[in-house]
């Protein structure tokens, strides 16, 4: 919705959020429920009512707890019956300066200092642990942010008795636990303070009459921040940058001005502009983002003006480049296609407006910023959050190449005549085995991530990953694909859990199940899912046999498969089928039940990937 | 501005912080007499009427303010 993107009208959004959250609710029905504990150490109202809507514009439909007044940190450590019986699915602690009980004093020694910070830290720390072991839950915790005065003016950073050297000093001890626990993240309060402006930020009317941490035209934006923070966790990042060429990534006309007057590099203040927005972009490629070109242009002189000296994003650096007369939008839904990822992960950057909104009303779910003249670029893209970095993994920095690598092979498709000979050729190696530490973070991203190929779509956290991982009734499998163009990483889970056939009932109407037994003479499949950069590989193959074998050991005679239909999922509806199972139930709402009795001479189906266990 | 202008501005404002396109405030209106309004969205309220304005009220008013009649006599102090 136009009045919830960047850059936004704050004041508008805090007037009308009622009118705006009615329109969404009304817009959309497939929304991801979320169970959120917002825990204030100062009045939270106004901020969750912002960050509702800002979830909802992400797909995300939150139902909020919110601690009484500044008691964040009695609800965790006295065991606030509410909060233990709401069960939060995220926990966000909303403290700020006003929350740090003692600064040092002028007359207090160095180890008197050393002692307050350790003091001010643990008092964090305990509920930080606390949490981990009693909500397993991803925690949001903000930073501190600077005082409005400072005692010691210019010095209040350089001497240890200044808030601004304490609090640094504390912000630290916060970012180390951060880099240790998988599922705790900062929300930089501090970087918003400043960048809204500290002293508006911090007028004291809004502490003093209604005990606000910010002012409240601040809080849009600062809602804004937490919530790129809650979709990334439950994987409603974006994943493609899609730009347009000429005005975007050069100031000038390729094909009318000819490579050598564009105006990119140190010559001029324009091309100096453009320069840095280049630089951003490729550093987006470096934390995981695809790049891709959308422009209306002869492909000859768009791949000149991208190997131009000055500019630092060159051919190589996209995975697809269309340059055409065809539309614009046409274009996206075939940049779509050949990722095979969604348009609503895709954010299409062009200069001119006109192509915004073909874009926008023709191509469903593809974000369009209103990205504002050149030097503007980069700030909104920048604080729209479309790829808000939960944590950086190996897979991450190696996306794009291993997309090209998926190009390369349909390329290569293309020449074997027997797609069976031509898989062969692919020389596929996977590891398939049951959940391991190094690739849980892996496991519960894919979770939340895979629409398509996703029989259940039930969504994971990490902590629930590590549950199922050391959970006797648990079959667990992950599988990673390698091959002779590239690594692909973990692309396939499926999470299976031994029960009795009692039990079909409860999961054909997704209801929890209460049996404790841990025996079981059947396997259900709570989640079967895969990448869709894997599709056609056979790679389902050699995670069933895995699972049969799994089963085998455990002498379960018979394994039964749902699905549940979505909105995005239709390409699996008859998966178990074509597995060789045999559908028992089908529902009016779609959901069916598969059963498959494994023979006594059951024969491998996987026949063309080399699997080590 | 006069007196009834700033009374036609307000009641868009209350129209649209409390969704509700009903309402008509007059000198006496209080919190009592709107349902929604309570402690909290009366936050959200007096920012609202601050940006419609272009004033802001401060501490002391904030506090003293006993009816729409009030905050209206303020904004007229305000603005000219």
């Amino acid at each position: 919705m136009r009045e919830l993107e960047y850059p936004f009208d704050s004041e508008d959004i805090l007037k009308r959020s009622k009118k705006i959250k009615r329109r969404l609710l009304e817009e959309r029905s497939d929304f991801l429920q979320k169970k959120i504990a917002v825990l204030g150490g100062s009045t939270t109202h106004d901020i969750v009512r912002v960050l509702e809507v800002f979830l909802l514009e992400q797909g995300i439909q939150p139902l909020f707890y919110e601690s009484e007044y500044a008691q964040y940190w009695q609800d965790v450590m006295f065991d606030e019956p509410a909060l233990a019986a709401f069960g939060p699915d995220l926990i966000f602690i909303h403290t700020s300066n006003r929350n740090i009980a003692r600064f040092p004093g002028m007359g207090d020694t160095p180890q008197q200092i050393e002692d307050l910070l350790t003091e001010q830290y643990e008092h964090f720390q305990v509920m930080w642990d606390k949490i981990e072991k009693k909500y397993h839950c991803p925690v949001i915790q903000n930073n501190f942010e600077y005082p409005f005065y400072r005692i010691l003016g210019n010095r209040e950073a350089v001497d240890i008795h200044g808030r601004i050297s304490f609090i640094n000093r504390l912000n630290d001890k916060f970012y180390e636990y951060a880099r240790t626990h998988a599922h705790f993240y900062i929300n930089d309060l501090n970087y918003m303070a400043s960048a809204y402006g500290l002293d508006r930020w911090a007028d004291p009317l809004y502490w003093h009459m209604y005990k606000y941490a910010m002012c409240l035209q601040a809080i849009p934006e600062f809602a804004y921040n937490v919530s790129h923070i809650i979709k990334a966790v439950f994987g409603k990042n974006k994943k493609a940058l899609v730009l347009d060429l000429d005005n975007t990534l050069w100031g000038g006309i390729v094909g009318d001005d000819g490579v050598e007057h564009l105006e990119i590099g140190q010559e001029t203040p324009m091309g100096q502009v453009y320069a840095e927005f280049q630089g951003y972009v490729k550093a987006q490629k470096d934390i995981g983002v695809l790049l891709c070109v959308d422009s209306k242009n002869e492909r000859d002189n768009a791949i000149a003006g991208l190997n131009h000296p000055d500019g630092t994003l060159k051919p190589e650096d996209f995975i697809v480049i269309k340059a055409n007369w065809e539309p614009k939008s046409q274009n996206m839904a075939e940049i779509a296609q050949e990722l095979n990822i969604l348009p609503d992960s895709l954010v299409f950057v062009d200069d001119n407006p006109a192509e915004q909104e073909i874009v926008e009303s023709q191509v469903a779910g593809v974000s369009v910023p209103r990205i504002g003249s050149p030097e503007q670029y980069i700030r909104v893209l920048d604080r729209s959050g479309f790829f808000e970095v939960t944590q950086l993994s190996e897979d991450d920095r190696k996306r794009n190449e291993m997309y090209k690598a998926n190009l390369q092979r349909q390329k290569q498709a293309q020449n074997f005549g027997d797609y069976r000979e031509y898989l062969l050729s692919l020389q596929m190696r996977a590891t398939i085995r049951a959940f391991e530490a190094l690739y849980m973070a892996r496991i519960a991203q894919l979770s939340n991530k895979s629409n398509q190929f996703n029989l259940t779509t039930r969504r994971y956290t990490q902590t629930d990953i590590e549950a199922f991982a050391t959970d006797a009734r648990y079959i667990t499998r992950y599988g990673k694909l390698e091959d002779k163009f590239g690594d692909n990483g973990v692309v396939s889970v499926v999470i299976g859990r031994q029960g009795s056939m009692e039990e079909i009932a409860a999961y054909q109407k997704r209801e929890p199940i209460l049996t404790q037994n841990s025996g079981g003479e059947i396997l259900h499949l709570e989640l079967w899912l895969m990448s869709c950069r894997v599709l056609k590989r056979d790679m389902e193959y050699a995670m069933m046999d895995s699972v049969v074998d799994a089963c085998r050991d455990r002498g379960i005679g018979t394994i039964i498969g749902y699905y549940y239909p979505t909105a995005k999922n239709g390409m699996v509806r008859e998966f178990y089928g074509q597995m060789g199972f045999e559908k028992i139930a089908e529902d009016d709402t779609g959901v069916s039940t598969w059963r498959y009795v494994i023979p006594k001479d059951y024969q491998k189906k996987n026949t063309v990937i080399e699997v080590a266990n | 501005m006069t007196r009834e202008e700033v009374f036609e501005k307000l009641n868009e404002v209350f129209r649209d912080v409390f969704d509700d396109e009903e309402i008509t405030v007059t000198d006496a209106t209080t919190a009592d007499d709107i349902e929604e309004w309570d402690s909290l969205e009366h936050i959200n309220l007096l920012a609202a009427v601050e940006q419609a304005f272009g004033m802001k009220f401060n501490m002391g008013q904030v506090v003293s303010m006993k009816n729409v009649g009030e905050m209206a006599d303020i904004i007229l102090s305000k603005i000219d």
